[in-house]
């Protein structure tokens, strides 16, 4: 627990510093901690996030899921088919949108099924079985959308990817709207702040059962007992074959669930969009305290390990710092957050875990 | 039973009874086949060849559930403990108790009930934490035994076996695991115990039976036998099946 109250700590000063910084330079005309820019942070780490999830039970049942960034745009790809497909057989959009998430989750499962059914059964090593199908994966994807952005759904998807819960109009002729998005321009549409929009949402539905399965349930209990020691695992009769193909489905699941948002989001399906997350999402795991030695680790800490990263990138961008800058500090901080969580067990004197 | 390694033959057609009531103590040098034997029985291993009756019925496992099951519990050379787990976690693991909402569709962890279970096995013991929420890697190595043992016992087992249960305990709590393994013996439950410490085989065994290079080379009863005579046969200076 002391290294979940290091990261609230962490992320806390980075707020703090990212408020104060941003006020001396910009001359105290531009704040950090303002609606949009919290809104924004959640909207950019909902990806992230979702990756990260999966990838959280995987870890902690020492294993690994490199494959989550391209299921991500296989998923992405596959619910842009499907929508389309189903609103031009005359389904109403909501079914259409409904088929196009049964279809990327589908998608996904059927890729972590075969994940998992490698590792735990034919015994190959996971970091070797998700590299080789992430590039299957990407192969299937950049196939199915034939190299290029899936267009053509239904206009009304927009909505769904970016409306949001709570719309919030500040000053004169202003007010607060839920579930309708107002019809207003100019500076009132300006002064407009979306708030809790709808993917962070089922970000947050997902992240909640996610923190009660692990905490509260046999397989969570189940997924850290495997990370711990899969011999006692086996031993005490657990099905660990069967878990472990479980863990990998269930990693890819949320990948899927991932894709079918950010084809909400940009009503277009990218065979491109979760590669460039996968390092993201791995980081934001390994800063929250989950252990690659698997047996620990919390979902509550992968949640504040993707904000940090959403933190600092987006702090450092209102700081005006060259966006390359961003790679090098939260490789910074992946790093010192393993050398301080290693240096805790040195200190608490812990026997060496494995 | 016969179990291979490769070309390595761990267990050579080694035949074993065990009764009602009973205590039968293994013993061997290191190496003899000991845990390799047990394992066949508690499903671990699968033997090459062999067969186990329980209770008059011929079983097969292919998996340890299948034997935990049946009521074999096996204290494990080894301890086979989830160490990032806690006490309660370790001694319900695989067989957690939940509580169940909405008719079963929703079932939580039961931790607190666990918890005070555990903690009942353990006074069996007599064997004192100080915390049992905390993940037993910070126990030591006697108190992660006390966890094996107290798991072991907990769940009623019609066969215990015991793979060197006493090795890394202190004296006091060496005492309090032969009382519990006659008193388990008392109640009926037949026992097999692996031990290097004679003293402590001859204080609550019945019958021994002695590996040598994964062969069985004597079996007596407690009674007819004495240390010195056993060392031998386990060093491989006596055999009963070499014809003198
Ligand atoms: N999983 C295994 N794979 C290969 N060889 C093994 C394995 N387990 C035990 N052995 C070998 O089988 C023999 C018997 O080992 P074991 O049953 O552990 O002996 P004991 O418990 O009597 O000390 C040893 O030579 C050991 O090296
Ligand atoms: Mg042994």
């Amino acid at each position: 627990m002391l290294s979940q109250v290091w990261a609230w700590a962490f992320l806390g000063s980075l707020v703090v510093f990212f408020v104060i910084a941003i006020q001396i330079v910009s001359d105290g005309t531009v704040n950090f901690l303002t609606i949009r820019n919290s809104q924004n942070i959640l909207v950019a780490i909902t990806p992230i996030l979702l990756l990260g999830l999966g990838q959280t039970f995987v870890i902690i049942g020492a294993g690994i899921d490199l494959s989550v960034g391209w299921v991500m745009s296989l998923a992405s790809v596959l619910s842009a088919l499907a929508i389309r497909a189903a609103f031009n057989a005359g389904l109403p959009l909501p079914a259409a949108v409904v088929a196009g998430l049964a279809a990327a989750v589908a998608g996904g499962a059927l890729v972590g099924l075969f994940n998992g059914v490698i590792i735990a059964k034919l015994k190959v090593p996971a970091f070797i079985v998700t590299l080789g199908t992430s590039f299957i994966v990407r192969g299937i994807a950049l196939l199915l959308s034939q190299n290029t952005t899936v267009i053509g759904l239904p206009r009304g998807v927009r909505s769904y990817g970016n409306d949001a819960l709570i719309y919030l109009i500040r000053g004169e002729g202003g007010g607060i709207y839920f579930f309708e998005r107002p019809e207003v321009t100019g500076a009132l549409l300006r002064r407009m702040d979306r708030i809790l929009p709808y993917p962070v949402l089922m970000t947050a539905l997902v992240v909640a059962i996610a923190i009660f399965v692990l905490r509260k349930t046999q397989f969570g209990r189940h997924t850290y007992a495997i990370g711990g020691s899969q011999e006692a695992a086996l031993r005490t009769g657990i099905r660990v074959d069967r878990h472990i193909i479980l863990l990998y489905v269930m990693s890819a699941s949320t990948a899927g669930i991932a894709g079918f948002l950010s084809t909400l989001r940009f009503t277009a399906g990218s065979a491109v969009i979760g590669d460039p997350l996968l390092l993201s999402s791995i980081a934001a795991v390994i800063i929250g305290g989950v252990s690659l030695y698997g047996g620990a680790g919390t979902v509550i800490g992968t949640v504040i390990g993707a904000l940090i990263i959403a933190v600092l990138v987006t702090g450092l961008v209102m700081l005006n710092v060259q966006a390359f800058w961003q790679f090098i500090v939260v490789g910074t901080v992946v790093i010192l957050a393993v050398l301080i969580d290693q240096s805790r067990d040195l200190i608490v004197g812990r026997a060496k875990r494995r | 039973m016969v179990k291979r390694f490769g070309g390595l033959v761990a267990v050579d057609e080694v035949s074993l009874d065990v009764y009602p009531g009973e205590v039968v103590a293994l013993l061997g040098d290191n190496g003899a086949g000991k845990s390799t034997l047990i394992k066949c029985i508690s499903g671990v291993h699968h033997a090459d060849k062999g067969e186990i009756y329980f209770e008059g019925r011929r079983i097969r496992f292919s998996r340890p559930i299948d034997a935990r099951r049946e009521g074999i519990e096996t204290i494990y050379q080894d301890l086979a403990l989830a160490n990032n787990l806690d006490v309660g976690a370790n001694i319900f693991l695989g067989r957690e108790v939940k509580k169940r909402y909405l008719g079963g569709l929703i079932q939580v962890l039961d931790d607190a009930h666990m918890r005070r279970e555990s903690e009942k096995a353990l006074n069996l013991l007599e064997i004192h934490f100080p915390n049992l929420t905390q993940p037993i890697e910070s126990l030591s190595g006697g108190q992660r035994q006390a966890v094996a043992i107290a798991r072991a016992v907990y769940w009623d087992a019609k066969l215990l076996i015991m793979d060197e249960p006493t090795n890394s305990l202190g004296v006091p709590e060496q005492r309090k695991v032969l009382e519990l393994i006659r008193k388990l013996r008392d109640q009926g439950v037949p026992i097999i115990l692996i031990s290097h410490t004679l003293p402590d085989v001859f204080a609550v065994a019945d019958r021994l039976v002695v590996l040598h290079r994964g062969r069985k080379v004597t079996e007596k009863q407690a009674a007819d036998t004495d240390t010195h005579e056993i060392v031998q046969y386990m060093v491989g200076a006596l055999d009963d099946t070499r014809v003198q």
